[in-house]
C-alpha cells in the first residue's frame, strides 16, 4: 500500500518555528543575542514614535543550568515607551507576524517578528510562560501571563488582572525565561548596548548582568529625531502581488486617480503623461485592467522618470546627533560627521550618515574600525559582507588622506532606508547596491577629508615636538662639550635658542653650500 | 700645515712636539669657535671643506687629490645637522682629551666610548664618518689625534727611533732588532728620527716577499729600509714614508703584485687616495714604482694567470684616473690590456728563492734611480 502524502498547512508560528536560523535564533548564543537586541529595539521603537526620551532597564539573570554553557536565564525589560492597548497585548506578543511594523516607515523591525520570536524561543526551550505588563498611560496596568500556540499561531492567555496606576505610568515590562550561552554571547552583548547608546544618545540605558554588574549607559541629550511618517509605495517599488492588493482596496473610479491616491510623488501631470506613456486610458477603471495590462503598468513604472521619493518617511539621527553618540561613548580628539541628501534605490527612500572618530577609546593598530548601522541599529556580524566594509576598505584611498593603517580611527555608517537593503532575512549586513554604495563613498570622502586636516595638523604638532625634543636633547651637549674642548669652566646658556626652535618654521633641510 | 723637511739633520726633536701642539690649538679652536656662538646667542655651525664627489680634485702641483671651492656648513639649527655637529663637538673633546693625556684609541674605541655620554653612534660607519669630519675641520689626519686603525703594516731596517709616548720618552730603539719587523703603531707613528744608515725605502705588498727579502738581508745589501704595507697602505705608513722620504731624504721604492690592485697600491703611496683629499702629507710623490709590471711577466716569463673581467673593468678606471697620467702607468695598463695576463710577486720564485733579490731588485733599482 502506497504512503499516502499528507498535506498540511502550518502557522506563520509554525514556520518561524521551524525555521528559526532564518530570524537569528541559530542557537543558544546567537539566541540570547538576538532576543536582547528584539527587545531592546521594540523598547526604542515604542519610545521614538512619541518622541520620549527611551529610559530602558534590561536585567538578565541566571535560572538554572550551566554557567560556561547552554543554561536558562530570566530575561527583564522594561521601557517608557507609549504602551500597548491592552485588548492588543495578548496578539502583540503572542501572534507572530502580527503588529504596527507593516506600513511604508522607518522602524528598527520590519516584520513585527522579533520579540515574538524572542518569547517563542523562550517558550520552546523552557516551557515557560511570558508575563506582559504594559500601560498606555491611564489608571490601570495590565498583566497577562501568556504562551504562544504555535500550531494554531495564537495567544494562549493563561492570566490576566490588572494593577493601579497612579503615576499614570506608559510603558511596558516583558520577562520570560528562555536558554542561554550567554557566557559565550556577553562580548557581543555589551557591544551592542555600547553601539546602541551611539546611535539613540538620548536614551538611558540600564543593564545588569547575571553576576549583578550594573552597566549604565547614560543620555547626554533629550532632543530626539523627528519621528518617521508614514508615507506610500513608490511607484519603483511596486510589483504585481502589491498592485493587485491596492487595485482591490481602492475606491478610486479612474487610472489617473488611482495612481495620485495610492502613489508616493505622483500628481496629476505625472500620473497622466505616465499613462500615456504605458498606452493605457486615463479614465479607465482601474478594477477593469487586465492581467496583462496589470503587468503592463507595473513594467512601465520601472522605466518611467518618477520624481524620486521624498525622506519625510525616514528617520536619519542628524548630524548633532551622531557626533554626540560617538562623543559620549568613545570621547575622541577629534569627529567629523556628515548627512548626505536623501536618495532613492528601487523607489526605497534612504539617507547615509556617516562619522570619523580619531583617538580616545579607539584602539590603534589594525587598520580603521568600522561601526555599521542600519535604521538606528548597529549591525555586529559579518561585517566583511557588508557594503560599507567594501567602501572603507577597498574604496576608499586613505593614504591620500594622511591615514594610516596604524592610528586609532573609527568610520561610522549609518543607513536609514523605509527598506534597508539587507543581504538576508539575519538582518546583519547590507548589499553592495550601487546606489547605497555611492552614497556611503561620498560621504565617507567627505568626513575623510576633514579627518586629514586634523591628521595634518596632528602630524606637524607631532613633528614640532619631536624638533624640540631633539634640539633639547643636543644643543645641552654641545654647550658641554664645547666648554670641555674650549676649556672653560661654565657651560654657554642654550635655552634662548630652545625658545625659538618651536618659532622656528623653515629650516634648510640640504646642506649650505657655499662658493669661498 | 706644511713641514718643512729639516736638511739631513738626523735628529729632530721639535717636530713630533710640534705638530701636537698645531693639533691641540686647531682643537681648541673648534671648541672656542661654538661656546663663542652659544654664548652670543647664535645657533652654532662649523664650516668646512665639501668632500662630495665634485668637490674632489687633482691637483697637478702637489701630485695629489684635493678637496675644491665649496664649503659645506654644519648648523645646529638644521634638524638634520643637529646630531652630528654634537658627535663633532663630542669626538672634538674626545680626542683633545687623548692627544693631552699621550693615550691613543682605535676607531672602535671612538665608537664605544661614545656610549658612555649618550652619543651612540649607530654604527661604527657613523663614528668613523664623524672622525673624518674632525679631520676635515681641523685639517690633520687622525692618527695626528690619537686615533688609530687596527695595525696591520710593519718595518725593517736600520732606523732609530726615538719615542715621543708617555712612558717611552726619550728611550730609543733600532728597527733592525726583531727580524719579523716592528708594527707601525701609534709609538712608531709618534717618534722622532734618531739615526739612520739606510738609504732607500723598499716598499712591499706582501708579507711574505717581506720576510723573504730580511732573511735575504735586502736590508744590507742594499741599504734599505723594508716595509711590509699588508695590501693597501694603512694612512699612518703613507704618513711614515712621507716623513722618512722628506725629513731623511731616502727615495723610496714600491713592489706589488702585477695586477691592477697591486698597480694602485704603489699608485695611493705616490698619489694619495680620494678619500683623503681632505688631508695633506700622506703621499709621496717622488716614490717610485718599480713592479711587478705588466711588462716584466713577458720580459722574465713570469708564470701568469688571466685576468678576470673585474681586473678588466678596474684597469679601464684607472686609465681615466688622472693619478695615472705619468708615461710608465700609461704603458703599463696598455700592457696588461693587452696581455690579459697578471702575476704575483712571489712567480719568481720559479726561478729559485733567491732570484727575486738577487737579480730583480738590482735590475729595477738600477733601472729607476
Amino acid at each position: 500500500m502506497a504512503l499516502q502524502e499528507v498535506f498540511q498547512e502550518i502557522s506563520a508560528a509554525d514556520f518561524f518555528y521551524r525555521n528559526r536560523d532564518i530570524a537569528g535564533f541559530t542557537n543558544p548564543t546567537r539566541a540570547i543575542y538576538s532576543t536582547i537586541r528584539e527587545l531592546v529595539e521594540n523598547s526604542l521603537d515604542a519610545c521614538e514614535t512619541k518622541q520620549i526620551p527611551p529610559e530602558i532597564y534590561l536585567r538578565i539573570s541566571h535560572e538554572s543550568g550551566a554557567t560556561d554553557g547552554p543554561g536558562i536565564y530570566r530575561v527583564h525589560i522594561e521601557d517608557n515607551g507609549i504602551g500597548i492597548p491592552y485588548d492588543i497585548i495578548p496578539s502583540a506578543f503572542g501572534q507572530v507576524l502580527f503588529g504596527s511594523k507593516y506600513k511604508l516607515r522607518q522602524t528598527r523591525g520590519t516584520f513585527g517578528l522579533g520579540g515574538k520570536m524572542a518569547i517563542l524561543y523562550g517558550q520552546v526551550t523552557t516551557h515557560g510562560t511570558a508575563t506582559i505588563m504594559s500601560s498606555t498611560g491611564p489608571t490601570k496596568i495590565h498583566q497577562y501571563d501568556l504562551m504562544i500556540d504555535i500550531q494554531k499561531n495564537k495567544p494562549v492567555v493563561l492570566k490576566h488582572k490588572t494593577h493601579p496606576n497612579e503615576n499614570r505610568w506608559h510603558g511596558a515590562v516583558v520577562e520570560f525565561s528562555t536558554e542561554a550561552d550567554y557566557t559565550r554571547a556577553m562580548s557581543k552583548i555589551l557591544d551592542y548596548l555600547m553601539e546602541t547608546a551611539i546611535v539613540a544618545p538620548y536614551a538611558t540605558l540600564t543593564y545588569v548582568d547575571p553576576r549583578g554588574r550594573l552597566y549604565r549607559f547614560d543620555r547626554v541629550t533629550t532632543q530626539m529625531p523627528k519621528p518617521p511618517e508614514e508615507t506610500l509605495p513608490h511607484p519603483y517599488g511596486v510589483d504585481v502581488e502589491t498592485l493587485k492588493r491596492l487595485i482591490d482596496l481602492t475606491n478610486e473610479r479612474t487610472l489617473v486617480g488611482f495612481m495620485r491616491t495610492h502613489f508616493h510623488r505622483v500628481g496629476r501631470t505625472i500620473a497622466t503623461s505616465f499613462l500615456q506613456q504605458v498606452n493605457l486610458p486615463t479614465r479607465k477603471n482601474p478594477k477593469k485592467l487586465t492581467p496583462e495590462e496589470i503587468v503592463t503598468l507595473v513594467n512601465g513604472m520601472k522605466n518611467y522618470k518618477f520624481l524620486a521619493p521624498d525622506a519625510s518617511c525616514l528617520s536619519p539621527l542628524g548630524e548633532e546627533l551622531l557626533e554626540a553618540g560617538i562623543k559620549k561613548e568613545l570621547s575622541p580628539e577629534f569627529i567629523a560627521v556628515y548627512q548626505r541628501k536623501p536618495s532613492a534605490y528601487s523607489g526605497f527612500p534612504f539617507i547615509v550618515e556617516v562619522g570619523v572618530a580619531y583617538g580616545g577609546q579607539i584602539e590603534a593598530g589594525g587598520g580603521i574600525k568600522l561601526f555599521r548601522f542600519a535604521n538606528k541599529i548597529p549591525l555586529l556580524f559579518d561585517e566583511a559582507s557588508d557594503v560599507s566594509w567594501k567602501v572603507v576598505n577597498t574604496q576608499v584611498d586613505w593614504r591620500h588622506y594622511k591615514v594610516t593603517p596604524d592610528m586609532p580611527i573609527a568610520v561610522f555608517v549609518h543607513i536609514c532606508s523605509t527598506k534597508v537593503p539587507y543581504k538576508t532575512v539575519g538582518k546583519e549586513f547590507i548589499a553592495d547596491r550601487p546606489d547605497v554604495e555611492r552614497e556611503i563613498l561620498n560621504a565617507v570622502r567627505e568626513v575623510a577629508r576633514r579627518l586629514s586636516l586634523f591628521v595634518s595638523k596632528k602630524i606637524h604638532i607631532a613633528h614640532d615636538k619631536h624638533r624640540l625634543d631633539v634640539f633639547q636633547k643636543y644643543l645641552p651637549k654641545i654647550a658641554l662639550f664645547s666648554a670641555k674642548l674650549a676649556g672653560k669652566s661654565k657651560q654657554p646658556d642654550v635655552s634662548p635658542l630652545l625658545k625659538s626652535v618651536l618659532r622656528y618654521e623653515e629650516e634648510s633641510e640640504e646642506d649650505i653650500e657655499e662658493d669661498s | 700645515m706644511k713641514k718643512k723637511a729639516k736638511k739631513t739633520s738626523k735628529k729632530t726633536p721639535s717636530r713630533i712636539e710640534e705638530k701636537k701642539r698645531v693639533v691641540l690649538n686647531g682643537l681648541k679652536g673648534l671648541g672656542e669657535q661654538v661656546y663663542a656662538q652659544l654664548s652670543q646667542k647664535q645657533w652654532p655651525s662649523v664650516r668646512m671643506p665639501s668632500r662630495s664627489i665634485n668637490n674632489i680634485h687633482y691637483d697637478q702641483q702637489t701630485r695629489q687629490y684635493i678637496l675644491g671651492d665649496h664649503y659645506v656648513r654644519r648648523s645646529a639649527r638644521n634638524i638634520r645637522h643637529v646630531r652630528p655637529l654634537t658627535q663633532l663637538i663630542w669626538t672634538g673633546s674626545f680626542v683633545d682629551e687623548l692627544t693631552s693625556e699621550g693615550k691613543t684609541s682605535t676607531l672602535r674605541d671612538v665608537f664605544y666610548s661614545a656610549q658612555a655620554y649618550e652619543m651612540s653612534f649607530a654604527d661604527q660607519a657613523e663614528s668613523d664618518d664623524i672622525i673624518t669630519d674632525l679631520e676635515t675641520v681641523i685639517g690633520h689626519s687622525r692618527e695626528d689625534f690619537n686615533v688609530f686603525p687596527e695595525e696591520r703594516s710593519a718595518i725593517f731596517g736600520d732606523l732609530t727611533i726615538q719615542y715621543t709616548v708617555r712612558g717611552y720618552e726619550g728611550k730609543e730603539l733600532n728597527l733592525a732588532s726583531h727580524p719579523d719587523g716592528m708594527m707601525i703603531g701609534p709609538a712608531l707613528t709618534n717618534a722622532e728620527f734618531a739615526d739612520c744608515n739606510a738609504d732607500k725605502i723598499i716598499a712591499i705588498e706582501k708579507g711574505g716577499l717581506f720576510t723573504r727579502f730580511i732573511e735575504e738581508r735586502v736590508h744590507e745589501k742594499y741599504k734599505a729600509l723594508l716595509i711590509h704595507t699588508a695590501g693597501q697602505a694603512p694612512r699612518a705608513t703613507r704618513s711614515l714614508i712621507r716623513r722618512m722620504n722628506k725629513e731623511l731624504k731616502l727615495p723610496c721604492y714600491i713592489f706589488c703584485d702585477a695586477d691592477p690592485w697591486g698597480m694602485h697600491i704603489a699608485n695611493v703611496i705616490i698619489s694619495g687616495s680620494a678619500n683623503a683629499a681632505h688631508l695633506r702629507d700622506l703621499n709621496t710623490p717622488d716614490a717610485k714604482w718599480c713592479g711587478v709590471w705588466a711588462s716584466d711577466i713577458v720580459d722574465y716569463k713570469l708564470p701568469s694567470d688571466p685576468l678576470t673581467d673585474l681586473d678588466i673593468k678596474r684597469l679601464y678606471e684607472l686609465e681615466k684616473d688622472p693619478r695615472y697620467d705619468g708615461k710608465l702607468w700609461k704603458k703599463e695598463i696598455e700592457t696588461f690590456l693587452k696581455n690579459k695576463r697578471k702575476a704575483e710577486q712571489e712567480a719568481f720564485s720559479r726561478y729559485g728563492l733567491a732570484y727575486i733579490v738577487d737579480k730583480y731588485l738590482p735590475a729595477k733599482l738600477k733601472e729607476m734611480s
